[in-house]
């Protein structure tokens, strides 16, 4: 998604950074002399817990309440692990009790079901409605279950798991693998872009070849993408031929790859070029922003979430900050560690706003490991500045592992792989 | 886990040089803050933004708790030229090559300051 802006936008984008700090100041005035200035986080995940851990190790003085159903959060990074037996899922559970006792965040464990921007007002499931001076709605994404047809919530819930939420979906497509025949059939099938976690899909791709090949090898794996081209693809392809010659096929969208329909009774799903069987059948399906910021008005026509860049505050309603894979943050993949670093900005910025100055510029990180096997990791880095042209990547910076990289060079990737998941979620919820 | 014994060699060599190098380093900040103890921290916000990031990899403050390279108790300067020999590309990493070219060596001297003195504030 490219969302350009002219100079002179950008100009009048950097005032209106300004501008909107006085504004924050003014309509802050009353409760920050009556009481602490209250902010209220939406969503537990990646950027909604960085938010609210940051924004009180940054500031101890605000009141910040984090809102997130789930006592137990379920990392969607390192979920693949789980799938090839490398991990189970109490590794990937992380809990809130570190920002209650160490940062002292408010956590109610609810669901938030209703925004009023007008009154600044959250509504929670249990009818509780909790005031705030600014919100960060940090919701996540949803699944377009009607994009195709035959599919629907609870064919995902019964017999084709997406999961691309971890929790009782990773459980399922688990449960399905380990039951799954020696020579048997894994269809897995990536919506096109935007999606959460572009390297999501093959990394799966390759962890599942991990479990196959040393408990099932006759099984294969066959990729059906709505896409052409997939993040780090040389680098997946590579790794696949090396550990798993003649496992995994990946079909483009073009030849033949992209779903248009799934028929859960026989197990089986149509392409442009016919049908496919599957003993288990993973598919991600096309994605949008949370429901929450549908709901609440603030998502455009793309599904996402436009917003300032430099606050993450959404053009659509001021007072309310969107981070995460719901947002659209021009070159920033959607990933757990580019929600961290815009829950930080946002962190930062809510923090200069709230003294009446202006937010420092923002300076935006991602990098993302994929395991293709056990000893064999990759990565891509990318380090973001803001533009005339919104977010872009800086020139000469970042990227990927090098097609050459030796055994020593990949082994050593893997091993920070899990030094990567160890420090992000310290760092986000420890 | 494949793991070979040369690279966990090459991750103990890594991680006892930069422990043997922090040492040094922290003792001379810690004489620093002694002279400055009547001095107010202020955290500079441009390096504020620059920083964070870091922390997902390397641990908050740069507190690792895993094989990353923790970097907490370093002193500015120490940081500043592991900075820039990443970026120059004198000193060998698999990905802080990658993330350092992003940075000019205004911006790695701002990151250098706020991860060289944020573990202060913690005493």
């Amino acid at each position: 998604m490219n969302h350009n802006i002219s100079r002179r936008d950008f100009n009048k984008l950097l005032v209106s950074g300004v501008a909107g700090s006085a504004l924050g100041i003014f309509g802050m005035a009353k409760p920050a002399f009556a009481a602490q200035t209250r902010i209220v986080v939406i969503g537990g995940g990646f950027g909604g817990a960085s938010a609210a851990k940051y924004l009180k190790k940054l500031d101890p003085s605000l009141s910040v309440t984090l809102i997130e159903p789930k006592a137990t959060f379920y990392t969607c990074p390192f979920s693949n692990w789980v799938l090839g037996g490398l991990k189970n899922m109490e590794d990937i559970g992380q809990t809130y009790a570190l920002l209650r006792s160490k940062y002292g965040v408010n956590v109610i464990a609810d669901l938030a079901t209703g925004i009023d921007a007008v009154k600044s007002t959250v509504t929670l499931k249990s009818g509780k409605v909790i005031n705030y001076d600014r919100l960060i709605v940090s919701p996540g994404i949803d699944f377009k279950y009607g994009a195709i047809e035959g599919y629907s919530e609870s064919v995902a819930n019964s017999s084709m798991p997406h999961a691309y939420e971890a929790g009782p979906q990773t459980v399922l497509l688990q449960k399905q693998l380990l039951a799954m025949k020696d020579g048997g059939r894994v269809l897995i099938c990536p919506p096109g872009n935007p999606f959460r976690c572009p390297p999501g899909p093959y990394e799966r791709a390759s962890l599942i070849a991990h479990y196959l090949k040393e408990k099932k090898p006759k099984s294969k794996i066959l990729i059906l993408d709505a896409k052409d081209k997939f993040s780090k693809q040389g680098l997946f392809k590579k790794g696949w031929d090396r550990l798993y010659p003649g496992m995994i096929e990946w079909r483009s969208s073009v030849t033949g790859g992209k779903i248009t329909k799934v028929d859960a009774a026989s197990k089986s799903v149509t392409t442009d070029f016919g049908v496919e069987k599957g003993d288990v059948i993973n598919l991600i399906p096309p994605q949008q922003a949370g429901k929450i910021a549908f709901d609440a008005g603030l998502t455009d026509a793309s599904g996402w979430c436009p917003v300032n860049p430099i606050t993450f505050e959404s053009t659509i309603h001021p007072g309310i900050h969107v981070i995460g894979d719901a947002v659209i943050a021009g070159a920033m993949p959607k990933s757990g560690f580019a929600a961290s670093s815009q829950g930080k900005v946002v962190a930062a910025s809510i923090i200069r706003l709230c003294q009446g100055k202006v937010p420092a510029p923002p300076s935006l990180v991602n990098t993302c490991y994929s395991l293709i096997g056990p000893g064999y990791g990759v990565s891509v880095a990318g380090v973001y500045k803001l533009t005339s042209a919104g977010i872009v990547e800086i020139p000469g910076s970042g990227g990927l592992t090098p097609m050459d990289a030796d055994d020593d060079h990949l082994n050593e990737e893997a091993m920070f792989a899990r030094g990567w998941y160890n420090n992000i979620v310290q760092d986000i919820w420890g | 886990m494949q793991v070979t014994i040369r690279s966990l060699l090459t991750a103990c060599l890594v991680f006892s040089v930069l422990l043997f190098a922090g040492t040094d380093a922290s003792a001379a900040a810690k004489k620093v803050q002694k002279k400055k103890t009547a001095e107010v921290c202020v955290v500079d916000p441009r390096g504020e933004i620059l920083a964070l990031s870091c922390a997902s990899c390397h641990g908050t403050d740069g507190k690792s708790v895993g094989i990353i390279p923790s970097f907490y108790g370093k002193s500015p300067e120490y940081l500043e030229a592991a900075l820039k020999d990443f970026k120059s590309g004198t000193r060998y990493s698999t990905v802080m090559i990658r993330h350092a070219k992003g940075y000019t060596d205004e911006e790695i001297r701002l990151i250098a300051e706020y991860f060289g003195t944020v573990w202060q504030n913690n005493k």
